[in-house]
């Protein structure tokens, strides 16, 4: 299955007028990737995977298609993407785990869930088994309720719950950030896991921690103030990036091996720009070392290189 | 200059107290000045409450807690945060809400500096600012909600340096900062670490404890497991947790195949060659049995392991 | 845990940096201006807010009627003089009882047994209930367990049992005396309200901080728990005020009340004792009952209000 959005633009209603959250984004996935969803707060990055579902009801759909498959997928419209939530795109959001009913056993609520789609949930049974045995959780958990569970063994089963109907695209929205770092690398291998088994074709792991998706995404965007700054093969961001963010972002990050007395890391001054009135032109500008009066135009997402797309215009 | 000494916190909980959780289990290192220990532990290692004993925020159940020879608890309440204070994790909880930001400065204002005139007032105030790296006109005078998370804890931190404070207990400052403006957070305290303050930096990532500071506690369930200096922690480490710990960390350009392909080749201790065994050939025992824990056993120079047997099961 | 936080107002989609919600704008500091302090500025919003001007006004409106009605009608409300069962006239305003009493005399000084009542009753019932809800709240463990207990006790205790126990040993009962009851018997759920707000508030960092700022227990409370339910707690007293004033016209009607005087209560119920209703006189009981919705309508209005001021986050939305 294949993925194609084209000119998404979402924006936030408040009083104080629109937040463009997501200002123009166009991308593909292919077939059986992972791609790696990441930016700092406020980029658009969990708007933009909420939006892939119509997950939340303050947005806005200003624009945008959406292919899933070659198929448009109805995001603009909450009741026809019905047909498509649970089996073509599936989602994990933020704090999912938090989520599951307290009063429910999870077996129960797992149930419920899978008749509110029409499935026989009995039937099932068998299969879900099968599925926390893969993730390494014990099938009594089914009988358990959540507050029995440590954080990672509710992440887990979120996975489960969600990946169930075996969706052609899976997002999942900082399913890492909660967790203690044994159960991240177990959370993030899974990920693989599921792909490898074809329980899902492509994914989309939106997360701000880059070294998580250096080692598990193929290829990895990122996203500054509502719109796409890079993307390439994981090895090219990680290793070779072009946007000047990235390369900040990437250089900022503390590793062991580096060390505060050998190596100092400098971080990025300043704040990202507020979406209710969004500066004309390169978002990044007011913190980028390179701008200049070019900059003032925005710089549109074009292959640079190979499956290397960059909106920058000091690159391109 | 800091000194704990079989530090230990047990809760009791359950119907009228009568079942007890034990925190942290006798815990002893230091703190000298101009140093940064790193705490680390994931969650349920007690790292939070040894931050809060030695703040005084939560009583130990046994143990000493010393500040140049003195014990901790015998100081006056007022005198002590004169000479240790703490930032905490999440920067909006720190403050409150209803208050502008400086309500923090007046409140210690107010208990310390009554009598000051408001020009020298004024003045310690913008150099405390400026000593952090932030703008007067920018933070000043603003609610919290309306300033960043780094500002926040960059605004915190000039609280306690305006209190001349000797020993800084930073309880994981940077984790729900940006990528960004972490590594701006962590340069500072390199800073001020050159300027004679002591650090404890507690934290999960051991990424920014490797960048940061010149000595690691690593903490499991309340214990002590592996201490010394950073790099030969680090580098060479002895206890399975610790291993464990490091192979999880996601590194930017190393696969986590790899990491654990190196660690694997160290191996872990079999019983006639664990060090701590070596030291201390008895069975522990249960019970009424049980002995006591026993100090650390010395590796190498400045660095220390605890006993592997809570961890491996069936070991020894 | 290592997640990084989300701004604090329901801003859409943003995790990690805390920073201002996507797309806000932080005020500009106008330069040259010094800061408006505190409480100017809450004086400032309060102006400006249409729910506390209109509530405020209802209740100001209220509160000068009674002070004023009684001058200006000076009959006595008990009094048997006018015709009986007239409708409202010249003469008078609201008309008359069964009896003849005047019911506009009676609905004025009624206003004021009825604030009086609401204010002591409502007034010792929050100051007991938001004392011990403080104490039980901040200190936890055993004092909460003791707090606890007494609260719980408070609460189950018949308190129509023990009133007519009262009543049989005082036979002359004035408004105090049974505001004094009222007061002492429902504090119970405001003290539990308040301890867990407390609760809740009191594991907060800035908490902690006010601690490691050398604060006193106390201080901490009054400084910077409380002005943070600031109208929690005047709901609290909003509430009580209300439950007085409901409670006092129930007791009035068994006949446990005050022994002499009128209130809003009262007029109601010997409204519908004399049967008003079917007798279609509406003016008996609509003025009493209208009075007694508009008071404790009108500060639940002003809460909704006070709400938005006293936290800065919901006033830029």
């Amino acid at each position: 299955m294949s993925l194609q959005v084209t000119d998404l633009r979402v924006y936030y209603r408040t009083l104080a007028g629109d937040v463009r959250a997501l200002d123009g984004v166009t991308f593909k996935i292919a077939d059986g990737e992972i791609m790696g969803l990441a930016g700092e707060s406020g980029c658009g990055k969990s708007t933009l995977g909420k939006s892939l579902t119509h997950f939340d009801s303050r947005m806005r759909y200003v624009a945008g298609e959406v292919l899933l498959d070659d198929v448009p997928l109805p995001i603009m419209d909450s009741e026809a993407m019905d047909e498509f939530r649970f089996w073509s795109v599936s989602i994990i959001p933020q704090y999912a785990m938090s989520a599951m009913n307290p009063t429910r056993k999870i077996g129960k609520m797992i149930v419920d869930l899978l008749e509110s789609r029409g499935e026989d949930g009995a039937a099932m049974r068998p299969e879900i088994e099968r599925r926390l045995e893969l993730v390494g959780l014990q099938r009594d958990v089914l009988d358990r309720y959540p507050i029995e569970l440590s954080g990672g063994m509710k992440q887990r089963m979120v996975m489960v719950i969600a990946t169930l109907l075996n969706p052609s695209l899976l997002i999942a929205d900082e399913i890492t950030s909660a967790l203690d770092v044994s159960t991240q690398k177990a959370v993030a291998e899974t990920l693989i896991e599921f792909r490898d088994r074809e329980l899902v074709r492509t994914m989309i792991v939106i997360t701000h921690d880059m070294s998580i998706l250096s080692q598990i995404a193929d290829t990895i965007t990122v996203m500054y103030a509502g719109k796409l700054a890079e993307k390439a093969a994981t090895d090219v961001i990680i290793g070779a990036p072009k946007h000047p963010y990235t390369r900040l972002l990437i250089s900022s990050l503390p590793e062991v091996g580096i060390r505060f007395a050998d190596k100092r890391l400098t971080g990025i001054p300043g704040n990202p720009p507020g979406l209710l009135d969004p500066p004309v032109g390169c978002r990044f500008q007011a913190r980028c070392p390179l701008a200049d009066e070019q900059c003032r135009q925005e710089p549109p997402f074009v292959e640079v290189e190979r499956d290397h797309h960059v909106a920058c215009w000091k690159v391109s | 200059m800091l000194t704990l000494e079989h530090l230990t916190k047990i809760y009791k909980v359950g119907t009228f107290g009568g079942t007890d959780l034990p925190a942290v289990k006798d815990v002893s290192f230091n703190v000298d000045a101009g140093q940064v220990v790193s705490l680390i532990g994931e969650s349920g290692s007690g790292k939070t409450t040894i931050g809060r004993m030695i703040l005084r925020l939560t009583p130990a159940t046994r143990g000493t807690i010393t500040f140049d020879g003195q014990d901790v608890l015998k100081l006056p309440r007022r005198g002590y945060y004169r000479l240790v204070q703490g930032v905490f994790q999440d920067p909006f909880s720190s403050y409150n809400p209803i208050f502008k930001a400086d309500h923090v400065f007046a409140m210690i204002r107010g208990v310390y500096f009554r009598g000051m005139p408001d020009s020298e007032w004024n003045a310690r105030l913008e150099a405390a600012l400026e000593a952090v790296g932030l703008d007067p006109g920018q933070v000043l005078h603003k609610y919290p909600h309306q300033l960043s998370g780094g500002q926040l804890q960059r605004l915190l931190i000039a609280r306690a340096l305006l209190l001349d404070i000797r020993l800084l207990i930073a309880d994981e400052i940077i984790s729900m900062l940006d990528a960004s403006t972490r590594i701006d957070v962590l340069n500072l305290l390199g800073d001020l670490k050159a300027r004679g303050l002591g650090i404890l930096f507690i934290t999960h990532d051991l990424s920014l404890g490797y960048y940061s500071s010149q000595r690691t506690v690593i903490l499991l369930r309340g214990a002590i497991v592996e201490m010394g200096a950073t790099e030969k922690v680090y580098g060479n480490p002895v206890h399975p947790y610790t291993k464990m710990l490091i192979a999880s960390v996601p590194l930017l350009h190393k696969k986590w195949r790899q990491v654990a392909q190196e660690l694997a080749a160290t191996g872990t201790p079999a019983a006639d060659q664990c060090t701590y065994h070596s030291m201390h050939p008895v069975d522990h025992g249960a019970g009424a049995s049980a002995v006591a824990r026993p100090a650390l056993a010395e590796v190498e120079e400045d660095h220390f392991v605890g006993c592997i047997r809570p961890y491996v099961k069936g070991s020894c | 845990m290592s997640a990084p936080g989300e701004a604090p107002i329901a801003a859409p989609g943003t995790i990690g940096e805390g920073s201002a919600p996507v797309g806000m704008h932080a005020p500009e500091v106008v330069p040259g201006v010094a800061p408006v302090r505190q409480r100017r500025e809450i004086l400032y919003f309060a102006l400006r807010d249409k729910r506390i001007l209109f509530g405020a006004a209802v209740v100001l409106f209220f509160v000068i009627l009674s002070i004023v009605g009684p001058v200006l009608d000076p009959t006595d409300p008990q009094a048997f003089d006018g015709p009986t069962g007239a409708p409202p006239s010249a003469d008078f305003w609201f008309g008359t009882t069964t009896f003849g009493e005047d019911v506009f005399a009676q609905f004025v000084n009624g206003l004021q047994a009825t604030f009086l009542v609401g204010l002591l009753g409502g007034g010792l019932a929050a100051f007991v209930g938001i004392a011990i809800g403080f104490v039980a709240g901040y200190r936890g463990g055993m004092v909460d367990e003791v707090l606890n207990m007494i609260t719980n006790i408070v609460l189950v205790i018949p308190t129509l049992v023990v009133l007519v126990v009262i009543a049989a040993f005082l036979s002359a009962r004035g408004v105090v005396v049974e505001a004094a009851f009222i007061g002492l018997t429902s504090w119970p759920w405001a003290a539990r309200a308040i301890r867990a707000q407390t609760f809740s508030l009191r594991s907060r960092e800035f908490v902690d901080l006010a601690n490691l700022s050398g604060l006193s227990s106390w201080k901490i409370i009054f400084r910077e728990i409380a002005p943070n339910m600031g109208s929690y707690l005047f709901m609290t007293f909003i509430l009580l005020f209300g439950g007085a004033v409901l409670i006092a016209a129930t007791l009035d009607f068994i006949g446990l009340g005050p022994t002499e005087g009128i209130s809003l209560g009262l007029m109601m119920n010997n409204a519908v004792l004399w049967s008003a209703l079917q007798l279609g006189m509406w003016w008996w009981f609509i003025p009493p009952g209208l009075g007694i919705t508009a008071i404790v309508g009108a500060l639940y209005v002003m809460n909704v209000g006070l709400d938005e001021i006293f936290n800065p986050k919901l006033r830029e939305m």
